[in-house]
């Protein structure tokens, strides 16, 4: 399958996309900040279409929209997290927007269902240089907040009083999660970016001890549920998302199954 | 010998009450200090204060000499709420090692310096052997040794603890409090271990700082925990009983410490409710 261009881009685009949904999406499950994701997903469906109707680039509008919605969350902070109901409205708002905004640019239904859902077989070349350097981008500035954010996460209360800035590292985290989000939504669409940033991710939690490791593994399941998924969608004709998800849910619940009471899955000893 | 905190005309608020008037105290070097008083009555804020995370709206918090500031690495700290990573799959040994450096930017690597900075606070608590076990699976008192060893990181010259017996079992609070004594014995460190109980701590204390009522009362047990004291302390007539090398505080007829204080998440931060508590308690 890879004698073809498309699925030669389709493998480079999912590979770069599954590390950094793999490593930022760990860091994302144990701030128990999933829920986030699901929402910069939506609002940059918002972006995506807008930026179709303005003439550039979904990917561009996705970005900016998703990265402003994060940096916005981070900044309000705690006190939305209360708020389902108004977190809620406005993730039903970004969709009707981006529905409206799609309506107003009457030529593709396809435009749509490749947002929602993702068409990763349609990515170009050029779409995977720019998923490589935003994906960078996003890996170098998750490594370079890493351990204030680590420790902000584990043991908040002790991080302040040690001088780390809880609402410092919650925006600039979620500003990652949003560039991620993007990427992510080029591959899965933006309505199952949970499938590649939250499931490899969660199962990685429940059988990593040490966060090294803990990251190591998201980025690998990510990776490979990635490419299992590709490859079935080659040979079944089905779409590559759903077999993304199926994946990611498959090993999530084997994780869970393999759960034992008694640590079988001890790693060795550092 | 240098105090190790100092309050001067302290006025402490939060979310617009005030906590704490015109609090003034000195707690010296090397003391264990119990700070008890009823929910709300600002046991955490002080500490807060004490850590420069709460600025006095009036006065001065002096500790280890200088005013207190946000970020001060000679103070280790126990918060009261833990993170949800004390129920997960995580090690003791990554939990405890994040506070190394964790407040400097770049990867969570833990050089040799660090690591050994985490055997010896994981020594110092006996909790060598925790170290590869996920938090999750932990009883509650061996959880409380790796929040201690926490604590411990940085080697810091003052200690504040905040209701670290909460949820142990009264053999686990006997250990927690030994330990934190023998560690303040072998460190030379100071010690403000809040509770909602005074009887554990009774052979362990040097000093009590009983809050309430938006004051403070640092003195001996015998000098503190009185009728005329805490009954201004509590705002309403408070009996002080004896019985078996044991005190009991009274109101009305009912215990006032005790289970009916226990921590309750969502009464945090639930301050000023102090009033009701001691009239049903």
């Amino acid at each position: 399958m890879l004698e073809y261009d498309f699925m030669r881009n389709a493998f480079s685009a999912a590979t770069i996309v599954a590390i950094v949904a793999g490593a930022v999406g760990y860091f994302l499950v144990l701030r128990t900040q999933t829920f986030a994701g699901h929402a910069l997903a939506h609002v940059g469906f918002t972006g995506a279409t807008g930026a179709v109707l303005i003439g550039i680039a979904p990917l561009w509008g996705l970005v900016v929209m998703t990265v402003a919605a994060g940096i916005g969350m981070g900044f309000i902070g705690e006190r939305l997290a209360q708020r389902d109901v108004a977190i809620g409205l406005v993730l039903a708002l970004s969709l009707g927007l981006g529905l409206l905004f799609l309506h107003f640019f009457t030529a593709y239904a396809t435009q749509a269902t490749a947002l929602l859902f993702g068409n990763v077989l349609a990515v170009d070349v050029h779409t995977v240089w720019m998923l490589l350097v935003l994906s960078a981008l996003s890996l170098v500035l998750l490594a370079g907040i890493s351990r204030p954010l680590l420790f902000a996460t584990l043991q908040p209360e002790v991080a302040e009083a040690k001088g780390v800035s809880l609402r410092r590292y919650g925006v600039l985290f979620l500003a990652i999660v949003a560039l991620t989000t993007a990427e992510c939504a080029q591959i899965v669409g933006v309505l199952l970016v949970f499938a590649l940033m939250v499931g490899p991710a969660a199962a990685a939690l429940r059988l990593a001890r040490t966060v090294a490791i803990g990251v190591l593994l998201s980025a690998v399941l990510a990776v490979v549920e990635a490419w299992l998924g590709l490859a079935f969608a080659f040979y079944t004709d089905w779409p590559t998302s759903f077999w993304i998800t199926a994946l990611s849910v498959g090993i999530y619940l084997l994780a869970n199954l393999r759960l034992p009471a008694n640590d079988r899955l001890a790693l060795p000893r550092a | 010998m240098k105090n190790a905190i100092e309050l001067r005309d302290v006025r402490l608020m939060l979310s617009g009450r005030i906590v704490l008037d015109d609090v003034g105290f000195d707690i010296a070097s090397g003391e264990f200090i119990g700070v008890l008083g009823p929910n709300g009555a600002g046991k955490t804020t002080l500490m807060r204060a004490i850590l420069g995370l709460v600025k006095p709206n009036r006065g001065e918090v002096r500790v280890l000499g200088r005013p207190a500031c946000c970020g001060n690495p000679a103070i280790g700290y126990l918060p009261q709420a833990h993170g949800a990573a004390t129920t997960g799959r995580l090690s003791g040994w990554d939990f405890v090692s994040s506070v190394v450096n964790g407040h400097r930017l770049g990867l969570p690597v833990v050089g040799p310096a660090g690591r050994a900075e985490v055997g010896r606070a994981l020594d110092l608590v006996g909790a060598r052997a925790l170290a590869h076990r996920s938090l999750g699976q932990m009883s509650g008192g061996e959880r409380q040794r790796l929040l201690l060893a926490q604590a411990l990181i940085g080697q810091p010259q003052l200690l504040l603890l905040d209701e670290p017996l909460i949820s142990l079992d009264p053999r686990h609070q006997a250990e927690v409090i030994e330990l934190v004594n023998s560690l303040r014995r072998e460190l030379g460190i100071t010690v403000l271990f809040s509770a909602h109980e005074l009887n554990p701590l009774l052979g362990a204390i040097d000093r009590v700082l009983y809050l309430g009522n938006g004051q403070a009362a640092l003195g001996t047990v015998d000098e503190i925990i009185t009728s005329p004291v805490l009954s201004r302390l509590y705002g309403s007539e408070i009996e002080v009983v004896r019985f078996k090398g044991r005190i009991f505080v009274m109101s009305g007829g009912h215990h006032v410490e005790g289970d009916s204080h226990r921590h309750d998440p969502g009464t945090a931060h639930g301050y000023g409710h102090h009033h009701e508590h001691s009239g049903h308690a």
